[in-house]
């Protein structure tokens, strides 16, 4: 059937923010997808919140919404671009529920919008726990025994016929949040609790654990004419229990005969028969008994998702570009497959390698987080690696984790033969992040793969591929480096290990270990992801090394350059700098010079094989990379895309002679090193916090007492403000001290000058070398010492006069052209006091590079690009910079709903995982609807909580005295409410917990409080006031933890109030520019 | 223990046997199946070939009793990328390696079976020797230089039953004229099954639709079978080259129109050769699970198993007398056909299956409906 001619203009839903269990994999497919239905001649319209998308770039859509992804906002969309359908399936969970909400609504029926891909009662069949069992009974497929309850009563009468263990599972959420497995009756019900709370329709299903089952997923596509494909396989290794998300996976499945195998393809290829899907990709989800084989159905997503993305790099098959195509009528036989040209996408793609996820956690930013692994997901990215063989895909996804491993151990690192026996059996039977760890450590010691696996319930298979490992690691510590012949290095090789592991193993370093390779002739080849196992010629390069015989990646005649990626996804690194390699990739394109990428996350669009001209899906090591420079002899490297990961790299490669395109490694030395960055700001007649370096308590103290409290103390060695605290005592001093350990003089301890109440400003520019362009200047929203990254900003600034403002550009430039950047820079100011400091000076590329493109229709990066191949500012046509005359605001999203336990108070230590822009010509507008794009919310009326702490208390009459104006009832806790009395603001006291009920928290479960603005320091009163915060979480109310996020959300209220919230397409914003 | 690969274009690989000491001398083709190799070795229509699997990690799940095509294992040595010696699997009996030493058959691991598919992809099938026993390239690549191939052969008789055999309770029985039956299965259909290298799942499909199954060896005469009075006629897959198979395809013509008659694989190649048609063989052919097969008369398309390295020529055959029903997506080559005035039909592919998707299994029921008719 060929497409559809009765529709002209299509809707698509974005994911919105980056969270955890939906992350960039949403714009590799939404990217995908828009792209697919231009391609076919269809208007596209967008809605994303998130301006670090690559589907958002303005060129992409003909019209594109950077809004809130509410059904409100849409609803406003559609009004104004009457689509004649919406795709509601690339947009991962919030795309489907918004479109769910939007239909209840009758928005659909009155504006005559069709649903693509799945209508209203498909989502339903698949994602209602009743219907989906009733639906899987019907086509005689086993689920698990369950009860559906929307009571906690209920749950608790469930529960005794079902039996504990109990697996909870909220309907309607994210990555299955508040779900759990519940031992006893105390567990349940706590579970029961936060799972009501969570699911959209208060509904929890309660159901028998099939701990210790085998899980797999399977990627199955359908097309209107019911032809039905399964795209992958995937088997977990960790069994049952564990979230999907957090499990490492394989794809294709390895211990199910074809028989078994079959009978699930049978039964997924029924379910999106049974549930209805009429067209696109769905994902199920089963466990199978390892006793006897018995299959249950799990889940089903009626829509691409995670795993989807992770088949389609794993197989080189677009399932989002295809489920694009099938949604507007054509059949998988009309559709050609990219990779070979003749062969269309109506078949199976059958992979010759073996590929390894691995999630990536970050416990280490949630110390009072439970490091356990449950069925809600807590991982906040992942890694992919392709190996010929299991063993060696899954030691380069180890190294590919960026966690300090070069493989699966052999490399001196993360140890854990300090645990006693005892330990190490409970790390291993309670999923953990450090499951692989201890399975390393287990297998030191002798454990043989049947006794992991009964406290584990890891396949023997899996087991005993890591035995080999840990076997031939032996081996090669027995034979040492003069043992190393060709045949063992190759054997070394092809079960996976780095060059870093050989040489630990033998004493030597890995320079040496390459040198002998070399001399041996122990070389990687580079094979092809080709969809089909060789059996057709395939035109897509997109490459993983493995240790083989025959080399399929042949060198152009082109100019070339590479440009490293960033890997896994976390807390500080994410799919802002990937949008900048996928633009560097772009920049290149459209210069005609070939751009060959790197990188190891399958989430991304930059390990699309249509982004760049040559993909190699690669470990981002030293070794990995060199191996591919020297295949293809590139003109240079671009590192400065790509966050800290290819930044690590730049020396190293440098080193080993490799042209680092752009600002040159050492002006980023000379950035980072805190004696030789003094110098350049004293040159340069500029200021910075007075600070010092230490290495000892004594010289701590005396440093802290020169500098005076409060002071910022960090470990020079890590970034991304890891460990990071603002301290205003000696008795902090030491407490740091202690829990950092002992200092050596190669890692010391950085102390600086905590500017109080300071503002801060993030400036992202652009150097030729010559001449510099300010990209944009944004001013945070919270005051200085929460982590960049976590702050809201506004562009342009809001407070700052313009002779500060003056004085910042000046500065940037004068900084930029001192440093000799080619490419981007961006730089981190406080003021205080008027006074200009800076804080941090980063040669590169920054997080803030693509809300600054989006917000100002700059791109950044594809200009930063071009500079760096040579072009000068004026060649580009780069005069002036782009003064903007509406207002963009950045709000970051954070993960607090996902580790309970933990504080949601902001501090210098990074926390967010995604972020979302406002924009609009109205500033508290763009407030509010970065505020409402990031879930928060702004109630219109009701009781406000104000909680301050003293040095607070001036700043807050503003605010309070606003509100009362607005008509909002204001209650306080004591101290506060004295104030605002005092102050002849009407106020409302509420117990503080210790006062008695009832309590604050009473008021917050009862529902009557609508906002909560509560600010505290010092520890003393954090603990105090950490219920509440944790209380407005649980209890989805909104909070605000800074004066000046108060002062904003404020602002937002106001605006509301006078005005209605509109939508515009960022295109008319940046049009107004040109 | 060391083993070389030769093809016969001087191309040679070096390996690892995991079975021991051996040497095979057969026709190299490739495999593209990620799951199933227990059902490859024991497919009979791989008589006369070398194997290899483009999947690299082979033995995983063992091999188990109720997985077996045939009772013995047909390729003359196995190629795989990397063997796996501990199985995972609760149906798991015994290793692959063991399977093989017990059949003797060959089999090798540790070198780049991509790079023999890519070369046999550009190259075409080819006829290879194997060896842990002569270890000098030359003398093994002037060996299968030498070696027969399977062109003109006729390898039906190396594998087709001596006697007619039943089928119940998932193994052959041996009897004739229907005597055996299968306890708890009506079974009022009686179906004469042409071994020409059958696979044991065609016989439990039938068998499932209630059929009782009479098998014969493949050269029994047309009267033989119509004295039996079944309601179909069935024929079976096999090895080797259509053309060279002598003393079958004038008894499929003789019973044309006499009963139902539903071929499959060689059974359709036979059937071309019947309807008065030719066949060709293919560059490299089709082995695998992932191959796309078009119904021409629904336009549905359905993902088939497939083993073949001959195919039938359309041109060869009057187009008044037989219809094309199905084509591969991928080469547009006949996957099947359906002769127009007698009941005979026919697919290239493998509806039963084993190893692969379940997809064409449709057309059994279909030929149960011809039956009935």
């Amino acid at each position: 059937m060929p497409k559809r001619t009765d529709i002209h203009k299509i809707l698509i839903i974005g994911s919105g923010p980056i969270i955890i269990s939906q992350a960039c994999e949403f714009d590799y497919s939404g990217a995908q997808a828009v792209k697919a239905l231009k391609e076919e001649g269809y208007e596209v319209v967008l809605i994303n919140s998130n301006p670090a998308t690559i589907m958002t770039d303005p060129e992409l859509a003909d019209a594109t919404y950077i809004e809130p992804i509410t059904p409100e906002m849409v609803i406003k969309v559609i009004e104004k671009e009457r689509p004649d359908a919406i795709l509601p399936t690339l947009g991962g969970q919030t795309a489907l529920n918004t479109a769910i909400k939007v239909a209840e609504t009758g928005a659909l029926e009155k504006y005559g919008v069709e649903l693509l891909a799945a209508n209203i009662d498909v989502i339903k069949k698949a994602e209602g726990r009743e219907e989906f069992r009733a639906a899987m009974q019907a086509i005689g497929l086993k689920v698990p025994e369950s009860a559906i309850v929307h009571t906690l009563e209920a749950a608790m009468a469930a529960a005794d016929t079902i039996g504990f263990p109990i697996i909870i599972r909220p309907s309607f959420t994210l990555g299955g949040t508040g779900g759990g497995v519940a031992y006893n009756r105390q567990e349940l019900e706590d579970f029961c609790r936060s799972g009501l709370d969570l699911s959209m329709t208060t509904e929890i299903m309660l159901e028998r654990s099939l701990l210790g089952w085998k899980e797999f997923e399977l990627e199955v596509m359908r097309d209107r004419n019911d032809n039905v494909v399964i795209i992958c396989s995937i088997e977990n290794m960790d069994a049952m229990g564990v979230h999907t998300g957090d499990s490492i996976t394989v794809a294709p499945a390895q211990t199910l005969t074809d028989r078994e195998y079959q009978e699930m393809r049978d039964a997924a290829i029924a379910i999106i028969r049974e549930i209805g899907v009429e067209t696109g990709g769905s994902n199920v989800q089963f466990a199978v008994n390892p006793a006897d084989g018995e299959l249950m159905v799990i889940e089903m997503n009626p829509r691409v998702s995670r795993s989807s993305a992770l088949a389609s790099k794993a197989t080189g098959f677009p399932i989002a570009k295809i489920a694009a195509k099938l949604a507007v009528g054509y059949t998988l036989d009309e559709i050609k497959n990219d990779i070979t040209r003749e062969t269309y996408a109506s078949f199976e793609p059958t992979i010759d390698y073996c590929v390894v996820k691995i999630p990536r956690w970050t416990f280490e930013k949630f110390p009072q987080a439970d490091d356990v692994l449950t069925t809600a997901m807590k991982s906040v990215g992942e890694t992919m690696a392709i190996g010929r063989t299991f063993k060696e895909a899954f030691q380069k996804g180890m190294r590919s984790l960026e966690t300090g491993r070069f493989g699966f151990g052999g490399d001196g690192r993360d140890r854990l033969d300090h645990l006693d026996s005892e330990d190490l059996e409970q790390g291993l039977r309670v999923p953990n992040s450090r499951r692989v760890a201890h399975i390393y450590e287990a297998m030191k010691r002798g454990f043989t793969p049947d006794r992991i696996y009964a406290l584990t319930h890891i396949d023997p298979w899996f087991l005993h591929n890591l035995r080999q490992i840990v076997d031939t690691e032996g081996r090669i510590r027995e034979r040492g480096f003069q043992g190393l012949d060709r045949d063992f290095l190759r054997t070394c090789k092809q079960q996976g290990f780095s060059d870093r592991q050989l040489a630990w193993l033998t004493g030597t370093s890995s320079d040496d270990v390459r040198g002998l390779r070399r001399q041996l002739g122990v070389l990687p080849v580079y094979k092809l992801v080709d969809t089909c196992a060789a059996e057709f010629e395939s035109y897509t390069p997109y490459y993983y090394s493995t240790y083989e015989e025959e080399n399929e990646a042949t060198r152009s005649d082109r100019r070339k350059i590479v440009i490293l990626g960033g890997g896994p996804n976390r807390i500080g690194q994410g799919i802002e700098f990937d949008y900048c390699c996928v633009h560097a990739a772009f920049a290149l394109r459209e210069i005609g010079v070939e751009s060959i990428m790197i990188n190891s996350n399958p989430e991304t669009v930059s390990t699309d094989y249509d982004t760049s001209d040559k993909l190699y899906f690669e470990p981002l090591t030293r070794e990995d990379v060199l191996n591919i420079i020297e295949l293809e002899q590139p003109e240079g490297v671009i590192v400065q895309f790509g966050g800290q990961t290819p930044l690590n790299l730049a020396v190293p490669l440098e080193k080993a002679g490799v042209k680092i395109i752009g600002t040159q490694p050492d002006a980023i030395d000379r950035a980072e090193d805190r004696k030789r960055f003094q110098k350049f700001l004293q040159k340069l007649g500029l200021r910075q916090p007075d600070n010092d370096t230490v290495t000892t308590l004594d010289e701590a103290l005396a440093a802290a007492n020169r500098i005076g409290y409060p002071v910022v103390v960090r470990p020079s060695y890590v970034l991304g403000g890891r460990d990071m605290r603002i301290v205003y005592t000696d008795q902090g001093i030491r407490d740091f001290m202690a829990a950092i350990g002992i200092a050596t003089l190669e890692h010391p301890i950085l102390i600086d000058k905590f500017l109080k109440d300071a503002i801060e400003v993030d400036v992202d520019a652009l150097c030729d070398g010559r001449r510099t362009i300010i990209g944009g200047i944004m001013e945070h929203v919270e005051e200085a010492g929460i982590h960049s990254g976590d702050s809201a900003c506004v562009l342009p600034p809001h407070t700052l006069s313009p002779q500060l403002i003056e004085e910042i550009k000046q500065a940037t430039r004068a900084m930029a052209e001192e440093l000799g950047v080619i490419g981007l820079m961006n730089v981190q100011y406080a003021v205080q006091n008027k006074v200009l400091y800076i804080l941090e000076v980063n040669p590169r590329a920054s997080r803030t590079v693509p809300f600054v493109s989006k917000a100002t229709g700059v791109p950044l990066a594809k200009l930063a690009t071009k500079v760096m191949m040579g072009a000068s500012l004026d060649d580009l046509g780069l005069m002036t910079e782009v003064e903007i005359s509406h207002w963009a605001v950045k709000e970051a999203v954070f993960p607090f709903d996902r580790f309970p336990n933990v504080d949601t108070l902001l501090g210098p230590e990074m926390k967010s995982t995604g972020e979302v822009m406002g924009i609009d010509d109205n500033l508290g507008l763009a407030i509010a609807k970065a505020h409402l794009a990031a879930g928060g919310r702004l109630p219109q009326s009701g009781n406000v909580f104000i909680s301050v702490r003293d040095s607070d208390k001036p700043a807050i009459l503003a605010i309070a005295r606003s509100l009362d104006e607005m008509g909002y009832m204001i209650c306080a806790t004591t101290g506060t409410a004295a104030f605002l009395k005092d102050n002849g603001i009407a106020c409302e006291h509420v117990n503080k917990i210790s006062q008695g009920r009832p309590h604050i928290l009473d008021r917050i479960q009862d529902g009557e409080i609508s906002w909560i603005v509560n600010t505290s320091l010092g520890k003393r009163t954090t603990e105090d006031s950490y219920s509440i915060r944790r209380a407005a979480l649980d209890f989805h109310i909104a909070y605000t933890t800074t004066v000046t996020g108060a002062a904003a959300v404020v602002t937002a209220m106001q605006e509301m109030k006078r005005k209605a919230i509109g939508v515009q397409p960022v295109q008319y914003f940046t049009r107004s520019l040109q | 223990m060391k083993a070389l690969i030769a093809l016969e274009d001087g191309r040679i690989f070096e390996g690892t046997s995991f079975t021991g000491p051996g040497e095979a001398i057969g026709e190299v083709v490739f495999n593209t199946s990620m799951s199933g190799y227990q059902e490859v070795l024991t497919d009979p229509s791989y008589t006369g070939q070398i194997v290899t699997m483009s999947y690299p990690l082979i033995g995983n799940y063992g091999v188990n009793p109720e997985d077996m095509e045939s009772a013995a294992v047909h390729p003359k040595a196995f190629l795989i990328k990397e063997y796996h010696a501990t199985p995972s699997n609760h149906r798991s009996r015994a290793t692959l390696a063991e399977f093989l030493q017990q059949h003797g058959v060959l089999g090798v691991e540790g070198f780049d079976t991509r790079a023999l598919v890519k070369h046999l992809r550009t190259r075409g099938a080819m006829k290879g020797v194997v060896s842990t026993v002569d270890l000098d390239p030359a003398s093994l690549v002037q060996r299968a230089k030498d070696s027969t191939g399977l062109i003109g052969q006729d390898m039906v008789k190396i594998v087709t039953c001596r006697e007619p055999y039943g089928w119940a309770d998932g193994r052959p029985v041996p009897g004739t004229d229907f005597t055996t039956a299968q306890p708890g299965i009506d079974q009022p259909l009686k179906v004469v099954a042409y071994d020409f290298g059958i696979k044991y799942n065609q016989l439990r499909i039938l068998t499932e639709l209630g059929c009782r199954v009479q098998v014969v060896p493949a050269t029994t005469a047309a009267a033989t079978v119509l004295a039996m009075n079944p309601d179909g006629i069935f024929l079976s897959n096999g090895p080797g080259d259509p053309e060279g198979i002598q003393g079958v395809v004038e008894n499929v013509r003789a019973l044309l129109g006499k009963k139902p008659i539903f071929g499959i694989c060689l059974g359709h190649q036979i059937l071309g050769l019947a309807y008065g048609g030719s066949t060709y063989k293919l560059k490299f052919g089709h082995r695998g699970g992932n191959q796309p097969v078009m119904d021409l008369t629904t336009g549905h398309v359905e993902i088939t198993s497939q083993n073949h390295g001959f195919c039938v020529d359309m041109n060869s055959l009057d187009k008044e007398e037989v219809e094309l029903t199905h084509i591969n997506l991928n080469d547009n080559s006949v996957e099947g056909m359906r002769h127009r005035r007698h009941p005979a039909f026919s697919v290239q592919y493998h509806p039963e299956y084993a190893p692969g998707p379940h997809d064409a299994r449709y057309l059994f029921e279909r030929f149960i409906a011809m039956m009935r008719k």
